[in-house]
């Protein structure tokens, strides 16, 4: 009998489990094969405030809390497990690929900022000239960019594996190959079936990403997820020259380039190459000289999209040792998911003041006659 | 370490590795010609600095990576020499823009 079964081992399964395992909770993660659709492999690793909460000043809070807690996050998996995250948060850039660009990222950020319960983050619009003094290499069709400095980005491949070993040093107890087919509620507890057998445990997350709209409802919950392609190409390493991360192009820790991120329908990992050819001739008008690097990888991943593109954080009301846990962003929300949110779940309650704007009911408003 | 066999009737081209002359065969890759010279290392690896040296010699390993011609992160093993051809050896990773 465990006091929480997290289901998924992702990202966000992981951070959750790490969290509760650091608060003295007794953990399994049940997790997916190999095989798993796993955003967490596949995703742009930027800690990224400056373009969420449009409508939802609520997550942009959220977002910019976690943006904060990052460093402590970094700093406690070097210390635990040794591995080095290659965090950095300098601020990070949008950049606008001509004069129109740079005019629709400037009234997506006054709209954006203009919201009241907006958190302390300032979106500042830098023209062409000044860029250039933080991003010397930038080509002539770029007009400039929108600054944030609360961004950042971390090598995720590394954040994935710290996570994995850090709760597991702290007694976490991961099964993987047990995908979750059935969730029954018992008296204060939950009987969890997977591909191998049968866990119990007093509760139950569900962090299984595009799988939560399947589980949710065995436990009371409606969790309206659905897949959207996004593209990667990776180059060979390279002098480091960007110092910042952008928001479509970011250079390791280790020298080689990131380009992203495009947003796609469809539910297949093939890499579509009249895709890969728009990331790629965006970023070489951003900078030319990456023109003449090889590209040494390219994929598709599938994000966890809400209707809205916000996170759900939510208690089910029928079987209220269930709770929900998804998002698009398992890294800019580690920090949250493995330092705040656990102790709210081992106490069983989600409070309203943070949670309430992350319920599913916002997408149950009764229509107006 | 290399030694040629006695028995090939082979041109030989010049080329030179860091600005130093060297006559090679004709018919060899950037990779056999180094490793008939004698030199160990081709280059050091942007992550860690540690030297390498050609290692599979048909494509695959891509650790015979050095600058032909003014182009970085060429596959040594995979490029045959030329007349005047210049190779440097390669410190970390391609310049950018090279």
């Amino acid at each position: 009998m465990f006091d929480i079964a997290i289901v998924g081992g992702g990202l966000v399964g992981s951070s959750i489990a790490w969290g509760l395992a650091k608060i003295g909770q007794r953990v399994v993660v049940l997790d997916e094969g190999d095989i798993a659709l796993r955003a967490s492999r596949g995703n742009f690793a930027l800690i990224w405030v400056q373009s969420k909460g449009l409508g939802m000043p609520a997550y942009s809070r959220w977002t910019h809390r976690s943006a904060l807690s990052w460093p402590r996050l970094a700093d406690e998996l070097a210390r635990q497990t040794g591995v080095d995250v290659a965090l950095s948060q300098p601020g990070g850039f949008h950049i606008a690929l001509g004069p129109d660009e740079f005019r629709r990222r400037a009234i997506f950020a006054a709209n954006l900022m203009a919201q009241a319960e907006m958190p302390p983050i300032t979106i500042e619009m830098v023209e062409r000239a000044r860029l250039r003094e933080a991003l010397p290499e930038i080509g002539p069709d770029v007009a400039g960019a929108s600054f944030c400095a609360a961004d950042g980005h971390c090598n995720a491949l590394r954040l994935f594996r710290a996570l994995h070993q850090g709760m597991q040093m702290l007694g976490v107890v991961y099964r993987p190959n047990e995908g979750v087919r059935q969730i029954e509620r018992g008296n204060g507890w939950v009987r969890i079936t997977t591909a191998v057998g049968e866990v119990h445990a007093g509760k139950v997350v569900l962090a299984a990403g595009i799988a939560n709209a399947r589980l949710g409802p065995m436990v009371g919950l409606e969790v309206p997820v659905a897949a959207q392609r996004g593209q990667i190409i990776v180059t060979e390493k390279t002098t480091p020259f960007l110092h910042y991360p952008t928001s479509t192009v970011r250079q390791t820790d280790e020298g080689g380039l990131l380009l992203g991120d495009s947003r796609e329908d469809g539910q297949s990992l093939a890499v579509d190459t009249s895709i890969s050819a728009v990331l790629a001739d965006r970023a070489v008008r951003m900078f030319p000289k990456m023109a003449t690097l090889n590209v040494v990888r390219t994929w598709a991943a599938l994000r966890v999209m809400t209707p809205d593109g916000f996170p759900i954080y939510e208690q089910s009301t029928s079987v209220p040792e269930a709770f929900v846990a998804t998002c698009h962003s398992g890294v800019t929300l580690a920090a949250n998911h493995a330092l705040v949110l656990p102790t709210f779940i081992a106490q069983g309650v989600l409070p309203a003041a943070t949670f309430d704007s992350f319920s599913t009911r916002r997408f149950r408003v009764p229509a107006v006659a | 370490m290399f030694q040629r066999l006695p028995d090939t009737k082979d041109e030989n081209v010049c080329i030179t590795i860091n600005g130093q002359a060297h006559q090679v065969r004709a018919s060899d890759t950037v990779a056999a010609a180094m490793l008939a010279l004698g030199v160990s290392a081709c280059r050091t690896t942007p992550v860690s600095g540690a030297p390498r040296a050609p290692y599979c010699m048909m494509g695959v390993c891509f650790d015979c990576l050095v600058t032909i011609d003014g182009v970085g992160n060429r596959q040594g093993c995979l490029t045959p020499v030329h007349e005047g051809m210049s190779i440097a050896t390669q410190d970390g990773g391609r310049t950018l823009g090279k």
